[in-house]
This record gives structure tokens, sequence and C-alpha cells, in this order.
């Protein structure tokens, strides 16, 4: 079986590392290293593992961006994916979700007919998980999110769907949109040859022009949203643990303090 | 003058310390109390390619370059010392002269495999009587016609008892001495005649092979013989000449792994109402030691340059490693003295990068040998 995969990257500030500024309420990026999102290495990987399985299967990653994120596409070609491209325009900058998708979705449709696009739930640098969904609606393709199980046989896909409670196992056909998560499984390590190879490899990048895009529909103006302020919440008091001999001391305790904190009269 | 690592070679580092910190940071104690050599580890080494990291890959390695492999040794060492030294002895002791002296036959049977880490290596050229006076060789290597045979003892072999393919040196013909009268051959584990003896307990990398070799008759193939007659004195020293790169990286390694291990320890740790970092008598304790770690860094990379440029290395790798050794050993010391007595305990694994830091400054040479190769270069021989 020769499958043709897509999968959407993004670059995203390591957060283990990421501070805010205090005074500006914003993400302090300088001297940040940048990863591969976490959720889309696992949707790298599932590729690669129907790829262990199928050799023929290609495997296409592709990413929006600044210049630099070609790294992550080196990165994604030295763990084994077959070609990578960037989405890259000045055009693009300040682009929500929603443009975004747009962009991302002239690009899956300029590199052609695919079977399975993998996208990871969502990035840590803005946690929304609505660009993967998007792209599938504008697509118009099925879609299954927070994927963290996977098996296919020649005709269909079954998946688990996690849920809070439970999860769900869904069946559906090719082509299809499926979001990742870190249940999925454990992402594998570049190989060093591979990091030769990738190296050496010419990404094409793709702006707004070769994309054929509407530029009412990309770049911050084209944005529905707009983020009037972000800021790091107060943190909590501590909380208060009651511990008496029995649950109904307990009970008379808390119904004390609850009526001393006016919660309840 | 360019310090800037290459674009691969920075990949190389991020791919090796994630490597590093997943697989075998998590189990150094462990193997090193256990005194366990990690088979799992080497399994998955050979898989991402980091056991023919500097080879082309047309004989199975990586295609990379030995800063890759010197960065490769490093980010090992860097949470396991014996996990760095496996890598180091395989790929420079019998990865390199496969690669430099072999015949095309020999690098397809053996250089490949090596590189590809189907199958481990290692190299004999220590006796009891011949250390660092590598030229009282006993071992003999007779001609019998159809093959060669070996007799003798080699010691202290890192990686020797899980090796496949040995490169042995031996003496082919005592009245010309070390300059044509040794020569080396590739003997595998399983040829008839050879055996491990005995196997060393050591003081640091605990969780690495060290065993004495046995050749009893020991039948060695004609097509065997790596290099030309006599060759096997040029071939040991220019092979230690780089593996003195790895034992350098090894060491820079380890004391990078203890610096970081004591700069988390004295952000953490509380005396007289404020953290350790706050010390400056301490403080300038750890400038000094990091502004000896960065000098070795830069001695080792430049030689491991100095070798992929094609230029003269041996004064060069030797410094690195002198340098280096001192510092593994200089750091250590000090990281154990600032953890006090959790220092002293196996709990912190400086402890361990203490007792590992030490062989740096003994195998492939002592620092006694690296500054003979230095003053020889000053000096002439």
């Amino acid at each position: 079986m020769a499958l043709k995969i897509i999968v959407c990257a993004k670059q995203v500030p390591d957060t283990n590392e990421v501070k805010i500024d205090p005074v500006k309420n914003t993400l302090i990026r300088e001297g940040v290293p940048s990863i591969l999102n976490h959720d889309d290495a696992n949707a790298l990987e599932e590729a690669l593992k129907i790829k262990d399985q199928y050799p023929d299967t290609h495997i296409t990653v592709v990413t929006m961006g600044p210049p630099q994120a070609k790294d992550l596409l080196i990165e994604c070609l030295a763990m084994g994916a077959d070609e990578g491209i960037l989405v890259s325009d000045r055009a693009l900058g300040g682009s929500d979700t929603w443009a975004t998708s747009n962009a991302l979705t002239a690009a899956v449709k300029k590199i052609g007919k695919f079977d399975i696009l993998f996208a990871g739930r969502q990035a840590i640098d803005g946690d929304t998980a609505q660009v993967g969904p998007q792209i599938a609606e504008k697509l118009g393709f099925p879609q299954v999110t927070y994927v963290k199980e996977f098996s296919m046989n020649e005709k269909n896909i079954t998946v688990k769907r996690a849920l809070e409670d439970g999860y769900e196992v869904i069946q559906l056909q090719m082509p299809c949109v499926l979001t990742t998560i870190k249940e999925l499984n454990t992402p594998r390590y570049m190989t060093i040859g591979g990091i030769y190879d990738a190296v050496k490899r010419d990404i094409p990048t793709w702006g707004a022009r070769e994309l054929e895009i509407d530029l009412n529909t990309v770049g911050l103006d084209a944005s529905p949203t707009n983020v009037f302020r972000s800021f790091t919440p107060a943190p909590k008091g501590k909380g208060m643990m009651l511990e008496c001999d029995c649950e109904k001391d307990t009970a008379k305790v808390l119904l004390e303090k609850l009526v001393e904190k006016h919660v309840i009269s | 003058m360019n310090f800037q690592l290459t674009k691969e070679q920075e990949f190389v580092r991020k791919m090796v310390r994630e490597f590093a910190l997943n697989e075998v940071e998590p189990i150094a104690a462990e193997i090193d109390k256990e005194h366990r050599f990690p088979v799992e580890t080497v399994e998955k080494m050979a898989h991402y390619g980091l056991l023919g990291v500097p080879f082309p890959k047309k004989y199975g390695g990586a295609g990379g370059d030995h800063i890759a492999y010197a960065i490769t040794v490093e980010e090992l060492s860097r949470v396991c010392g014996s996990t760095g030294v496996i890598c180091s002895a395989h790929t420079s002791l019998c990865g390199w002269p496969l690669w430099v002296y072999g015949t095309e036959e020999q690098k397809q049977k053996y250089l490949v495999p090596i590189n590809k880490g189907e199958k481990l290596g290692a190299f004999g050229l220590t006796e009891p009587n011949a250390g660092t006076d590598a030229a009282g060789q006993q071992t003999r290597a007779v001609d019998r016609g159809d093959h060669w045979e070996l007799n003798g003892t080699k010691i202290f072999i890192t990686n020797g008892g899980y090796a496949d393919v040995f490169i042995i040196m031996a003496m082919t013909d005592k009245k010309k001495g070390t300059r044509g009268g040794v020569s080396s051959f590739i003997v595998e584990k399983d040829f008839p005649g050879f055996s491990i003896g005995k196997i060393e307990d050591k003081m640091g990398i605990c969780a690495s092979s060290t065993t004495e070799l046995v050749f009893q008759n020991c039948i060695v193939p004609k097509e065997n013989l790596l290099g030309e007659l006599g060759q096997g004195f040029k071939i040991a020293m220019s092979t230690l000449d780089g593996g003195r790169i790895g034992i350098a990286s090894q060491a820079l390694g380890i004391a990078q792994g203890a610096f970081d291990e004591t700069v988390n320890y004295m952000k953490e740790r509380k005396q007289f109402g404020r953290s350790l970092s706050k010390f400056q008598a301490l403080q300038f304790e750890m400038a000094d030691m990091k502004t000896r770690i960065e000098a070795a860094r830069l001695l080792v990379y430049q030689a491991a340059d100095m070798k992929d440029k094609g230029l003269k290395y041996g004064p060069n790798s030797a410094m690195a490693k002198l340098f280096a050794a001192e510092t593994a050993m200089y750091v250590t010391t000090k990281a154990v003295q600032f953890h006090g007595g959790y220092g002293f305990i196996k709990d912190y694994p400086v402890e361990r990068m203490m007792r590992d830091a030490k062989i740096t400054e003994i195998y492939e040479g002592t620092s006694e040998v690296q500054k003979m190769v230095i003053a020889a270069d000053i000096f002439g021989k």
C-alpha cells in the first residue's frame, strides 16, 4: 500500500523555558529555544509508523511560520519524513487560527491528493486546538480529534478518540483528518545519518503568491480573533485542609467556615 | 577562523542530548551500581546511527565528521561516562583503523557492520608489560602458511567482553622491534584460540566492559592482516591520536555534567538563610570551572576539526586530552565538594562522575604520555 500522508506541524517556544514579561504581559521569546510542538511530534510519529509498515508511503510535513521554521522541517526529515514544505510570507504574519487554516488548506490543496492528514491536537503556545479541525472543515473531509489509538487496514481506519471520561471507537474512510494526542505514541529521535541528509535537502518556501490565496483571507487584518489582553493569573491563596476525627465534624467545621466567609447564609 | 558549529553539528547535539536524557541518564546510576554493560542502550545507539558518526554512508556510517563525533561522545558522557567510552572505543579504536588501513574487502566485511552497530568493536594494544611503553609487545603472530597464529595476552581492553571485532597488535618480527616488527590483525571473537580472560572490577566507568583477551594458538586468516606487515605500531599510534579526541570528549562531557548538576544543586541548597549560588566564594570557583570547561571544549573541537581537514593533529589531540582530563578531575572533585556530604553518597550523580573522571587521565595514554607527545612536537624525538 502506497499511502500519501500530510503532517501539519508547528515550531513553538519550549514552554519549559518560557517566562512572561511582567510589564507587557506577553511571552518573552528572546533566547528561548524553539521546538517541534509535542502533539505534532506524535502526529509525525504515527505517520512514520505507517511508513514503517508500508515503506512506499510518502510523508509530507507542512509548517507555517517565519523562515527559521525551516529547522523544524529539517528535524522532521531527519526523523524520516520524505518532504518538507515551509509556508512563509510577511502577508501571513499575525494570522489567527481561521487565517492560518486558510493558508494551510491552500498549501494542502497545492500538495495534492492525500489519504491521511495528521495534525497535533494543539500547539503549546496558543493552546487553541482549532487549526486541525478547521482544515478538515475547509477541505470537506471527515475528521476525528484527540486520537489516542490508531489502526488501519486496506479499506478503513479505526481510531480511539479520547474523551474526558472515556473514549469513542470510530471507524472512518480515507481521506480523513486526524488530530493526535501524546497518548498515541512515543516519537522517535532523529538519526545522525538523517540529519546529514536533511540539512542538504532543498526545502521549498510557499508564500501567498505560490498558494494563489486571496490576501483578504490571511494575515492580521483578516483575522477575526483579537487578543485584548494577556495576563498572568494572580496566584490563588493557599487551600485549607479540614482534618477532623469524623466526617460529621468535618462537615460541621466546613459549614461554619462557609457561613463565616458569607458563601452561604 | 569560525567558532560556530555547523547546522548539522547543532542538530547532532540536540539529538544526542535528547537521546542521552531519555535513554541513558535514567539508568546511569543503576548500571554503574550493578556493573552492568548496557546492551539495550548500545542497540538503540546503533539504531540511531551513534556508532558510526564520522564515517561515510558508503560504509554504513552516518556521513558526519569528527566534531559531530566529539559532540556525540560528549553528550553521552555528560550523563554517563561508561556509555560515552563504549561509543568512543568502538568508533575511534576499531572503526577508524578499519576505515583508514582496511582493504575494500575488509571494509565491507568489518567496517560496515561496525558502523551500523550490528557488531561492536574493540582494540588490543596494552599488555601486562607493555602499557605506556607500548613497544614492549609480547603477543606474537607467527605465519603458518595459510593462516596467522597468535599467542599472548592483552589487558584492560575496553568493550572486551561484548565486542565482536578486535584490532589486535602483535609482534611479527622481534628483531625489527616496534618499527617494522609489529603488525595489526582483525580478530573475531569466534576465532579458534581466542577467549576473554579476567573481567576487571574498576573504580569508575563501571558499566563499561574492561577485560583481558587471551590468545592461545589463535587462528587468524591471512586476509585479516590490517595494513601492511610491520605497520602495526604506526597503525596503533595513529589510532590512539584519534582515540584521544574521543577520550577528551568523554572527559569534557563528564566535566560538563558535573558542572550542570552543581549549578542546579547550588540554586536549591540553602545554608545560612540563602542559597549556595549567592555565596561569592563559590560563584568564583564556578566561574573558574566554567572557564576551564570552555577552554577544554575549544581544544577538543579544534583537534577534531584538524583531523577532518587532514592536518597533523596528534599533538593537538594530546593537548585536548591532557587538558580535558585534568579539567574533568578538577571539576568533578569541586562538584563533590560543593555538594558537601550529599556529594559523597551515591544518591547524587557527582559521586559517580568523580569516579568516572579519573580514568580519563590514565587510558589511551596517561597525562604524562600526553606531555611526552606534546614535548616531542616541541623539541623533536
